[in-house]
């Protein structure tokens, strides 16, 4: 992937360093650097999608802007990354979506401390203030969201499992939103399992609930490759008319079937991949324009209907 | 009858993992769940079988889930490739079969050549090609999900799902491989062989086997079975990505070793392999129907089992030594 990336990363300097001569001796020339996890699960490869593809239309747009793209498939290897762009190409702003908190917040203040503008995606570093810019989605809203649609829409008494993501602060930022919009409700939350945000664990957990639990009503299952999984395990039992299903992030193949009316399927929770995105403009914006780029900017979760899922649709990405 | 006490270990741990399912739940021994269990284990447990070979003969491979990753990865290419011009039937979905097989096979000359004719340690092999596979379909995929084409997943999707009564075609297929990885290891040269090379390999060589000819052909065996393997999982989700078989290879070897084969090689035994299988599916199972512990732990219950399951078996053999 990496490899892949910096090729194309490579080409595209080489295209714009033919494109745009002219334009490019006005400004002074700004590198800025990318870095973020590998591809390793569906939501991951929208968002090296995203990645890739707002740096291609942003670096054909602003010719004095260059870009170094990174993917890292462990903490300690984007530490890594980091401190070579630092050293080799002297980058003058740092997008980074840390893999983990704690081990990136260091290297991180570190490259804010050279004087660079550092943005921080989607994970925030332990230590407060180092960053320039903040852009993340909104882990509560997104359980709540979710949350607050199955307190409308189930009847008291109803019966909700749950699964859950791997286990880290951001899953529990979920995981107790949902929980606080279903208080007050008669909805009776069943079962919390790990699965991993993978298909196959949830496959296998979805299994064992339908084996264990004969009235299951709806199930949260916080995540589309998990839905997958879960939507396969209620077919093979033969009980898709007896609950639907809610997962989150919006991908395609799962806001197609909402576009289409599936009766399993009713909505979905955004958690848009392309967050990276707004991050690379925002950053870009700050060395391009006079708009301030400093602060917080918190993308909302929204809910997927059938009515508006056409906007919510990227037949072309991955995800 | 000493021999039998210590032999019987894994099994006895499996007897007692039923009991305390059953005790949990009711709906543990349900014929439903004793289907998902088994057709859930046969994936491991079929490269589980392939791996007990390697192991015996003093070979190691860590590169099975990422080559079942691949090998799902380019059957369905092959099959969403094949459509236009084979059409929606079975003939789609034999080439599909063919190139999860074939390629199986090659990923394991790969492996076994590398081995034996490279002459590079087997973990230092297997820990390379672990990378390339899984990157190989991280990039087939552009870092998303390779799914199967619509039509041929209805139509393959009774692979996994249906069989004869209850028995699905999973569970069949691994019994099939199971009794006959048990045959070969007991009764054919080949299984003497293997054990033969993996307790002294220089006293091998001057019992004129050839002992780089027979471990090559163990890879070739376990590339087959992850073959097999991805022939029966591809119909379960229709899909492959790069989060496909993570950590499968430990579980395969969790599940050799847990049988009673020794990690350093020379003993080789298939039906424990089979039951360290069904114990490693079984302890998720059961913490999944019980609530037993906050799902934290599960990961600490599966470890004390295995280690546990060992530790037994370690304790006979030395007092069945002295």
């Amino acid at each position: 992937m990496k490899r892949r990336s910096l090729m194309k990363a490579a080409a595209l300097m080489a295209a714009m360093g033919i494109a745009a001569p002219a334009v490019a001796q006005e400004a002074e020339k700004k590198i800025i650097g990318v870095s973020i996890p590998s591809a390793t699960h569906g939501f991951m490869g929208g968002l090296n999608w995203h990645a890739q593809d707002t740096i291609k239309r942003l670096g054909a747009a602003y010719p004095n802007l260059e870009f170094v793209l990174s993917t890292a498939g462990d903490p300690a290897k984007q530490v890594n990354d980091i401190e070579d762009m630092m050293a080799t190409r002297n980058i003058d702003a740092l997008v980074v979506l840390p893999f983990e908190s704690e081990p990136l917040t260091a290297p991180v203040k570190a490259v804010k401390d050279a004087g660079k503008f550092v943005t921080v995606v989607d994970r925030g570093l332990s230590q407060e203030g180092i960053e320039d810019l903040y852009v993340a989605g909104d882990n509560t809203a997104f359980g709540r969201v979710a949350g607050e649609y199955f307190k409308e829409n189930l009847e008291p008494g109803a019966k909700v499992v749950v699964l859950r993501g791997i286990p880290t602060t951001l899953d529990n930022e979920r995981v107790d939103a949902f929980r606080a919009a279903l208080e007050g409700s008669e909805v009776e939350i069943l079962d919390m399992q790990h699965g991993n945000w993978n298909r196959d664990d949830a496959f296998a957990v979805m299994q064992d609930y339908l084996a264990k639990y004969p009235q299951i009503d709806a199930v949260w299952a916080a995540d589309d490759d998990m839905a997958i999984g879960v939507l396969e395990a209620i077919s093979a039992a033969n009980r898709q008319d007896e609950m639907w299903v809610i997962g989150g992030a919006g991908m395609k193949e799962i806001v197609k079937r909402i576009m289409d009316g599936d009766k399993q399927l009713p909505v979905n929770v955004t958690y848009p991949p392309a967050l990276i995105s707004s991050a690379i403009e925002m950053t870009a914006l700050n060395f391009v324009s006079n708009a301030p780029m400093t602060g917080r900017f918190i993308i909302s979760s929204q809910l997927i209907t059938p009515e508006n899922a056409e906007q919510f649709y990227y037949p072309d990405s991955p995800f | 009858m000493k021999l039998d006490l210590h032999t019987l270990g894994p099994l006895v741990a499996l007897v007692a993992l039923v009991i305390l399912g059953a005790a949990l739940n009711s709906a543990f021994l349900a014929p439903a769940n004793i289907t998902n269990v088994l057709a859930r284990s046969a994936f491991i447990g079929l490269i589980a079988v392939g791996m007990t070979f390697v192991i015996t003969a003093g070979g190691l491979d860590l590169s099975v889930g990422s080559m079942a990753a691949f090998l799902a990865g380019i059957a369905i290419i092959a099959m969403n490739a094949a459509l236009p011009t084979t059409g929606l039937n079975w003939g789609t979905i034999l080439v599909g079969m063919g190139v999860a097989v074939l390629g199986g096979i090659a990923a394991g000359y790969l492996n076994g050549a590398l081995v034996t004719k490279a002459r590079i340690e087997p973990f230092i092999v297997t820990l390379g090609t672990m990378g390339i596979f899984r990157s190989l379909v991280t990039w087939l995929a552009d870092g998303g999900t390779l799914s199967l084409d619509y039509g041929l997943r209805t139509l393959y999707r009774p692979v996994y799902y249906s069989g004869i009564g209850w028995i699905t075609w999973p569970i069949i297929v691994f019994a099939i491989v199971a009794i006959l990885g048990e045959w070969t290891m007991r009764h054919s040269r080949f299984g003497r062989h293997v054990e033969a090379i993996g307790s002294n390999d220089r006293v091998a060589r001057y019992s004129a086997i050839d002992v780089n000819r027979m471990r090559l052909l163990t890879y070739v065996l376990l590339g087959v079975l992850v073959g097999l393997a991805v022939v029966l999982y591809v119909p379960r989700l229709g899909s492959a990505s790069g989060s496909t078989g993570v950590l499968w290879e430990l579980e395969a070897i969790a599940a050799v070793i847990i049988g009673g084969t020794a990690l350093k090689g020379g003993r080789g035994r298939v039906w424990g392999t089979v039951v360290g299988v069904l114990i490693l599916s079984l302890i998720d199972n059961i913490l999944n129907l019980a609530d037993l512990v906050s799902p934290y732990l599960n990961g600490a219950i599966q470890g004390v089992i295995i280690v546990l399951a060992v530790v037994l078996q370690r304790e006979k053999r030395t007092a069945e030594e002295r």
